[in-house]
């Protein structure tokens, strides 16, 4: 297990000498939490929903993982750019190991995020339902962050070009975020859309957050459960074989 | 091919790769016996690289065999990684780690036992004197020093099987004398075998017992340093080389970015 270990060390170390990248990262989720929470709050509140930002916090710490976990996937490209992958892909490890080391770094980076932004939206008045149930919402964090850094990493093994990652990514992570459930609750959609948002891992990630975090849940949290963990090992699956497939 | 994929460390049949419709190699057949030091020379874009890719399980060979150490790196890739080591001519070091972590993440990744590696590293290290810079982030040093740094780590653990692509390309003869005394050391007493690239033709001629000329993806010649140039009535290997590949300088197609640019246009399905 020492392989794991230093491909996760390497990409918390990556991590931690790229402050711009983390501080960077932060912005938007923030920017969703303030402009979101105290615009609509009133009228969330005139509509019966209580407080609005009670119901967008568990959102946005989804929001901020699904973000930071896909772009990591960029360190693929990265590497294959400078090329360091090749270094990785001629050693005598498995496939599989080099899709869960880089999985692994890409995730706790992912959930390091989630957690300050967690942490500054106790700041701006979201009070966690059950301290209890934290340890819960630490791990379901960690379960979204795994299945969408594998996506990501994924994605990223088959493509060369560093400026097409970005645009692929934001036309697969907007549809995610804004039909998941993270800005509003999943009831009384039109079927349309509530059919949408039953195919998108991301509400049953930000389903068990809004369990864990509020204590409301729409899918109940072992079905959030079976469907994360379940699409977290096809797409480690399929990134391995990906990798395999993987020419320089 | 006698006896292929016996006693043999490389054996290579009729191997060819095409990018679309540019045949980059075409047809080669060689052997490298175990033990032997074996250079692979030819000018810019003659296919060195290409091949080693291919012997290297990092590209799939359109046609023909091949065997590293008994495995074929086209379907026993896991095999064939166990059995051999690489010194890229392109870098692949990862410049946001220091010069110690690079190594320690290589040593780890092909599991040399902790103490050897420690022990190995910084005997490295020193070798090509990195140790006083040991703690820096790659991307601080100058070309030199990743140059020197890519060849400790390519030593590291000790291979059955090394490939140096023109390792020592932009570096000092100091350092080059250096790197081949411990290159030859390790094959001597560890009966590794040695695949390597280069244009230095008299590097060529003091290390390799045997020689291959690629040009344009063939094989011109193969034999001793003493056969080419008996062949070519040549006083030196250059003057062998250069009779047999011409004096008209070739179009490159191995610099990385160009490779990438040619990879993209080509294999992208």
């Amino acid at each position: 297990m020492g392989i794991l270990y230093v491909m996760w060390l390497r990409q918390l170390k990556r991590y931690w000498r790229s402050k711009p990248r983390m501080i960077g990262m932060l912005g938007l989720p923030l920017l969703f939490l303030v402009a979101l929470g105290f615009g609509f709050g009133p009228i969330y509140q005139k509509a019966g929903g209580g407080d609005y930002i009670q119901f967008l916090a568990p959102g946005v710490t989804a929001m901020t993982i699904l973000f930071a976990a896909m772009f990591s996937g960029i360190e693929v490209i990265w590497d294959r750019q400078f090329g360091f992958l090749k270094e990785t892909l001629v050693a005598p490890v498995s496939r599989l190991q080099i899709m869960l080391g880089r999985t692994l770094g890409g995730a706790t980076v992912a959930v390091i995020q989630g957690i300050i932004v967690l942490a500054i939206s106790l700041l701006v008045g979201f009070r966690v339902s059950d301290l209890i149930l934290l340890p819960l919402a630490l791990f379901f964090m960690f379960l979204i962050a795994l299945l969408f850094t594998a996506l990501g990493t994924a994605i990223a093994s088959m493509l060369e070009d560093m400026q097409a990652f970005p645009l692929i990514m934001n036309f697969i992570i907007m549809p995610l975020f804004f039909l998941s459930g993270a800005l509003f609750p999943l009831v009384g959609l039109p079927d349309a859309i509530m059919i949408i948002a039953l195919f998108n891992p991301l509400s049953y990630g930000v389903d068990a957050l809004h369990a864990m975090l509020g204590g409301i849940s729409t899918f109940g949290i072992g079905i959030d459960f079976a469907v994360l963990g379940a699409l977290t090992l096809a797409v480690f699956a399929i990134g391995s074989y990906l990798f395999e497939k993987i020419e320089i | 091919m006698k006896r292929a994929g016996q006693k043999a460390a490389i054996s290579v049949e009729s191997l060819s790769k095409k990018f679309g419709n540019f045949t980059a190699v075409d047809g080669i057949s060689f052997e490298v016996a175990s033990g032997e030091i074996f250079a692979f020379l030819g000018p810019n874009g003659a296919g060195k690289t290409t091949t080693i890719r291919m012997l290297t399980t990092l590209l799939h060979p359109t046609d023909g065999k091949m065997k590293v150490n008994g495995f074929d790196p086209a379907r026993e890739k896991d095999a064939t990684r166990h059995s051999f080591g690489i010194v890229f001519q392109d870098p692949s070091l990862d410049d946001e780690l220091t010069a110690q972590e690079n190594m320690e993440f290589h040593g780890v990744l092909y599991g040399i036992p902790n103490a050897l590696r420690r022990e190995r590293i910084s005997y490295l290290l020193n070798l090509v004197e990195l140790s006083e810079r040991k703690n820096d982030l790659v991307r601080t040093f100058s070309g030199g020093m990743k140059r020197r740094l890519e060849i400790a780590r390519g030593l590291l653990h000790h291979p059955k099987i090394l490939f140096l692509d023109e390792p020592t390309l932009g570096l000092d003869p100091q350092t080059r004398n250096k790197i081949w005394q411990y290159v030859k050391s390790l094959n001597k007493k560890e009966g590794m075998t040695v695949f390597f690239t280069t244009h230095y033709m008299d590097e060529a001629e003091k290390i390799a017992d045997k020689i291959a000329i690629i040009d344009n993806g063939k094989i011109v010649v193969q034999g001793t340093a003493s056969e080419l140039k008996k062949t070519t009535k040549s006083k030196s290997l250059e003057s062998a080389f250069l009779s047999l590949t011409g004096h008209h300088i070739r179009e490159e197609f191995s610099s990385p970015k160009d490779r990438m640019r040619l990879d993209r246009k080509l294999w992208r399905r």
